[in-house]
């Protein structure tokens, strides 16, 4: 069954439309013109996003997933009555629930590009906004706000809850410093590698390859280094593990998987280098295909 | 004003537009006719900065897409009816457009009401039938209240009521000085809308005249005779130096022909006859006719020079007892043919 259709209105034409007529060769529309710029785009990307109904789904399961993971983990430990060993803090508990959620910030950011590849929407927004970099730039601005946002707000949450759980049980409280990476630092990184999926997307144009690569990325670099266990290819196998997408979001937590690779912040350097190639990249692809 | 000068767009080998030149004008409404795969919609994709044409140049009132800062106030386009988020609401679809080239938001509620799309505005447009995704597209195109509208093939889809109300919409908004541009595969439909017309045949310039014009040139009217006596008649004709074609299934036909001065003859030489019509070749043959022949000029260049429908004023010039198979180039079988309209 198809919505029904809507009777034509065949009466007077709305005032615009009626408005004396000009005489040829021009017509004047009674609409003001502004000159257009980011602001405009960002608007409208904004209203996008938000009107769509993945967007909801998507960020409402990564929060479930940060979220519920989180205090899973926390009351698992408290009740273990354990120790956490030496160096760790309440906070290293929220790395599994952000790894997992991290899959769907990658499936938002394929979204916001490729979708629109899918529907054919791109050429609606393409004549709308023929400056096809502004586009990129407006999508890229909105959608980090909007992951970095989300992903703040849970990590915040989850801290919170699992350091008051822990609070006794022999974790080390954590210094004003990790309480940073745990929250902002980590938040930047998933953002930002979300946005390295948006920008995959644009240039894919294909939502189901964009994601499957992107999970590709986060994940086989790690099964890779599990099956490389001849002796020659230690080297390797070591640089996998150590900048293997699960470890650098590690390093945030102070949990990574090894001790050598990076450390501090490097990983957040390292993805904002990555975003910043792909963004290039797909600003002259933008550019250069048609639409 | 749409300006097209010496535009090209080739993928890999094939040429799907090949060195078009032609200006649409305010105030008219200006047809872009052209079978399917003519190049039609390619050549309104560059004009809209889409695709990147290969050679040559379009001007949006002198100027070049990309260089207008907000373009749904200069031209407004409807391309591809499905070329919508589904799972956007109608109002939000038109809100993100209105707001990337800053114009009020009023407007969208505005161009719902218009299009007659006000009920189901916060219906996704996934559920929308293709009637209701045209009416989408056109609302639109109309939202930045632009001075060029251009339409690809709005009609397809929508039932009659819809079609009366595009074709009323498109002559109005002409009549208010805009340019309006509308593609079709269908003479029929651009002979009721257009004023001015351009053909298309595997991307190459055919016809770029008024619609009055081409209706004088292409409107072949004839009489048609069908009579038992076939052999008696062609020889009465023949003696009364009338040109007659045979098409085949024992009909005759005269170009121009008077039916006054054939009835009268045939009745002079007591032959029966079971038909004696006056008829009139449709628009869409000539249009047939027209883009057939640039088929023609692909596979064996012919002389330069030579107009299009060369073809028909060569037949007419036939020699009368022309039986059996016609010259190569006019259909084997009789035309499709309607009355005389009107």
């Amino acid at each position: 069954m198809s919505t029904p259709q809507t009777p034509l209105p065949q009466a007077a034409p709305p005032a615009w439309e009626a408005g004396a007529a000009p005489s040829h060769p021009g017509y004047t529309s009674p609409i003001p013109v502004v000159r257009t710029h980011l602001g405009h785009a960002l608007a409208s990307e904004w209203t996008k996003i938000r009107s769509v109904r993945s967007t909801m789904w998507t960020l409402g399961v990564f929060v479930l997933l940060v979220v519920g993971i989180g205090l899973l983990t926390g009351v698992l430990v408290a009740d273990s009555g354990s120790d956490l060993s030496g160096d760790e803090n309440a906070l290293s508990l929220g790395f599994f629930g952000v790894l997992l959620g991290s899959i769907c910030v990658i499936t938002l950011g394929v979204l916001t590009t490729a979708s629109e590849y899918g529907t054919g929407m791109i050429r609606t927004t393409a004549t709308a906004c023929p400056a096809r970099g502004r586009i990129l730039t407006a999508k890229a601005l909105v959608f980090f706000l909007v992951a970095f946002t989300v992903t703040l707000v849970s990590t915040v949450l989850v801290a919170l809850a699992q350091t008051a759980m822990l609070d006794g049980s022999g974790a080390r409280q954590p210094t004003g410093g990790e309480w940073f990476k745990a929250t902002v630092g980590v938040s930047l990184y998933i953002a930002l590698l979300g946005l390295v999926s948006l920008l995959i997307g644009s240039v894919l144009r294909h939502s189901a390859g964009g994601i499957t690569i992107m999970i590709g990325v986060v994940l086989a670099p790690l099964v890779i280094a599990l099956f490389m266990a001849t002796r020659s290819l230690e080297k390797v196998r070591t640089a996998l593990f150590e900048y293997s997408i699960p470890n650098q979001l590690g390093v945030f937590y102070s949990s990574s998987l090894s001790d050598s690779g990076p450390s501090g912040w490097d990983p957040l350097w390292i993805m904002l280098g990555v975003a910043a190639a792909a963004f290039a990249g797909a600003w002259a692809l933008l550019e250069k295909r048609d639409v | 004003m749409i300006e097209i000068v010496g535009l090209s767009k080739r993928y890999g080998e094939k040429p799907a537009v090949d060195g078009l030149t032609f200006t649409v004008r305010p105030g008219t409404v200006t047809g872009f006719l052209g079978p399917n795969g003519a190049g039609k919609s390619t050549t309104m994709r560059m004009i809209l900065g889409l695709d990147h044409p290969t050679g040559g140049d379009v001007r949006i009132d002198g100027r070049h897409y990309h260089e207008l800062a907000n373009p749904l106030t200069y031209i407004g386009a409807l391309l591809d009816a499905k070329a919508v988020h589904g799972g956007r609401s109608a109002r939000n679809h038109l809100l993100c457009l209105a707001q990337s080239n800053g114009i009020p938001a009023r407007r969208v509620d505005e161009v719902l009401e218009t299009v007659g799309l006000t009920a189901v505005a916060r219906k996704k447009a996934k559920g929308f039938s293709l009637g209701m995704s045209q009416r989408l597209g056109i609302a639109g195109a109309l939202l930045g209240d632009p001075r060029i509208l251009m339409f690809d093939e709005p009609v397809n889809g929508l039932d009659p009521e819809g079609i009366h109300w595009i074709r009323g919409l498109m002559k109005s908004l002409a009549a208010q000085g805009r340019t309006v541009f509308v593609s079709s595969h269908l003479m029929s439909e651009m002979a009721l809308t257009a004023d001015h017309l351009v053909v298309i045949g595997q991307g190459r310039l055919l016809a770029d005249t008024t619609m009055a014009d081409f209706i004088e040139r292409n409107s072949r009217s004839y009489v048609r005779i069908r009579t038992p006596d076939r052999e008696r008649l062609l020889d009465a004709l023949h003696a009364a130096g009338i040109a007659v074609v045979e098409t085949g299934e024992g009909l005759l036909e005269v170009d121009g022909g008077s039916p006054e001065r054939i009835g009268e003859l045939a009745a002079r030489h007591r032959v029966v006859l079971h038909e004696l019509s006056v008829r009139q070749s449709s628009l869409e043959d000539a249009f047939m006719r027209l883009t057939a022949q640039s088929v023609e000029y692909h596979a064996q260049p012919e002389p330069a020079g030579q107009p299009w429908g060369a073809h028909w004023n060569a037949r007419t010039a036939a020699p009368a007892a022309s039986s059996g198979t016609p010259p190569a180039a006019t259909p084997a079988t009789t035309p499709t043919t309607t009355p005389t309209e009107g």
